[in-house]
């Protein structure tokens, strides 16, 4: 569809449009960009930097706009892997590439905005399907496989195809124990896994002045679980607060222009909201947490780039302080970062974890891809605070996983099976 | 362009097959010719012995969905896969398909229409996708001819070589 050649950009064709040097795109042209920030981690960095060398290239485009992550990996869990890590180093080192996360400093998606490298407008790639996590920062940051990596690596630039854009107009107020993760869950449910495929999601309304950085980069995180491309908050007052907390310069509001054309736009209430859960094998299989509360659980996780920030081990260190987990339920808690596993250890979080009986991992990704650090055997059932349930992701094809937040999973991991922290003492009672 | 047509035999899937089945985790690291005899076999265990160069893979709503491995797309197309015509495509599975060379084409109708061992022809150019027991013609969305550009090049690593040489 053309999308005309008058009335303004939304956010994505704003960004598009910038990084083509173009005064306008419209959703559904092919464009050439340049990257402002090419991002990989250690399942494919090595790979596509030996590639880059086959295709005859000495040297990526710019090392500054280069991020390298060993984070999936950590701590090396085979010799495999460890071999895998010394070529990365090798690699990051030859290249001259500053921006370089060795094992056990985090997450890629939580120390790319927390290290201060993502900032409103910015194009980013990354061979990594959560890369869409940025647009919570206003950048539009989306993935890609290993032989775009090498292209995007060798020239600086990429082809895209500008996404047409669903807007969500949200309103209300989160009732207590319901957070956004419960929203991005709710609104894969609603509107299923394929919905903004090929599209850029772009939130708004006045709910969003009540979302901090945490929760928006959930959202934004999650967003590709619903097909999208980008999953874009514009960049307002809480943007340029997180910014100068980081350290960094803050940012001018940054937006999509008032007359920018939807394919369409959602307006939804978040008052009325209950705590959600997937339920196994589909991130769009949701329902209220208590439709399945009840169903007893082997493990529990809080982790991941979707959920392993200190606003989500504060919320489990809420529910657990001072109770421990029950009989037979394993708590595995993988903190995203080391600054945040620092400042859950100065703020007390940790100990109150610990105390419940959590084993805290490493930072890093292990247990949610399913690579190892807490795998799930036949017959088991997890509750994790990460973004797939897909059959098998977590080991045994016959393991059952249920997404939800930090409240919920924390509150499941107290009562021993699936459970409603709004209804904590009930569940412990019963 | 003859290039953008392929007739071949349907191998047919369902809905929301995702990285994880195309290509398992635990086989993530080892060399194609390993990965490739693991393609699906959660889902259809007769698929990575039995498919044949120039086969056809149908699938349902949004194949391809989950992470951005490559290698999703890369072991059908070590396999001889010809073509993946889905009702939808998954973002990322769609952009790396391209990248390694592997045709796709989105075409709502396709899964009803066609089922395994039927005939198939796919025109990437215009998006017709006819055959099956009822002699179905579908008009799925033709490939832009921007992606259609790097498939015949051979891909992205292709088209880089004949950039930087």
């Amino acid at each position: 569809m053309d999308a005309s050649t008058a009335g303004g950009m939304t956010l994505a064709e704003r960004i598009l449009a910038r990084a083509a040097g173009r005064d306008r795109v419209a959703a559904g042209e092919f464009v050439v960009a340049e990257i402002d920030l090419a991002l990989m981690h250690d399942i494919f960095a090595a790979q596509v930097f030996d590639l880059l060398g086959e295709a005859g290239v000495e040297a990526v485009f710019d090392p500054d706009k280069t991020v390298i992550v060993i984070d999936h990996l950590v701590p090396a869990p085979s010799a495999a892997a460890a071999d895998i890590h010394h070529r990365i180093r090798q690699h990051v080192s030859r290249q001259g590439i500053r921006a370089f996360y060795d094992a056990g400093e985090g997450i890629c998606h939580q120390l790319l905005p927390e290290q201060g490298h993502v900032r409103p407008g910015m194009l980013i790639v990354g061979t990594d399907s959560h890369t869409t996590t940025y647009g919570a920062l206003g950048a539009a940051g989306t993935g890609i496989g290993t032989s775009d990596m090498v292209y995007a690596l060798a020239t600086g630039r990429l082809w895209f195809r500008v996404p047409e854009t669903i807007r969500f107009e949200l309103t209300g107020e989160l009732a207590p124990a319901v957070s956004w993760k419960d929203v991005i869950l709710h609104l894969a449910g609603t509107f299923g896994a394929d919905a903004a495929q090929y599209r850029s999601m772009e939130f708004g309304g006045p709910a969003i002045g009540g979302a901090d950085m945490a929760s928006r980069l959930t959202v934004s995180n999650m967003a590709v679980e619903m097909g999208a491309k980008f999953g874009l908050f514009p960049a307002d007052e809480i943007t340029d607060a997180y910014l100068r907390d980081q350290g960094g310069p803050g940012s001018d509001a940054f937006g999509p222009d008032p007359d920018a054309h939807y394919e369409a736009l959602h307006e939804i209430s978040l008052s009325a909201l209950a705590p959600q859960v997937a339920m196994p094998h589909e991130v769009d299989r949701v329902a209220p947490v208590d439709d399945v509360a009840g169903l007893a659980i082997d493990q529990a996780f809080i982790g991941s780039c979707t959920n392993g920030r200190i606003e989500d081990l504060r919320a489990a260190a809420a529910v657990l302080h001072g109770h421990h987990v029950a009989r037979g339920v394993r708590l595995l808690v993988a903190p995203a970062s080391r600054a945040v596993l620092q400042e859950a250890m100065s703020e007390g979080v940790l100990a109150s974890l610990v105390d419940a009986g959590a084993v805290v991992l490493a930072p890093g990704c292990g247990p949610c891809f399913g690579g190892h650090g807490g795998l799930l055997g036949p017959k088991e059932r997890c509750i994790g605070t990460h973004n797939r349930n897909f059959i098998g992701r977590m080991g045994s094809s016959d393991a059952e996983i249920y997404l939800a937040s930090p409240a919920t999973v924390a509150a499941s991991a107290l009562a021993g099976h699936i459970a409603d922290p709004r209804d904590l003492e009930v569940a412990l009672a019963r | 362009m003859p290039a953008d047509v392929f007739r071949g035999r349907v191998w047919r899937f369902g809905h929301d097959i995702s990285t994880d089945v195309l290509s398992p985790g635990q086989y993530a690291v080892d060399p194609v010719d390993v990965r490739k005899r693991h393609v699906l076999e959660s889902i259809n265990p007769a698929f990575a012995t039995g498919v044949e160069a120039g086969d056809v893979v149908v699938a349902g709503r949004n194949f391809g969905c989950g992470s951005s491995r490559e290698t999703a797309a890369e072991n059908l197309k070590a396999l001889g896969v010809a073509c993946v015509v889905a009702e939808s495509l998954a973002r990322i599975f769609m952009r790396n398909a391209v990248a390694v060379g592997l045709p796709v084409m989105i075409c709502p109708g396709v899964h009803e229409a066609f089922t395994d061992g039927d005939d198939i022809e796919v025109d990437l150019g215009s998006g017709r996708v006819s055959g099956g027991a009822h002699g179905s013609s579908l008009l799925g969305e033709a490939l832009p001819e921007e992606m259609r550009t790097i498939l015949a090049a051979g891909g992205m690593l292709a088209m880089l070589r004949s950039q930087t040489h």
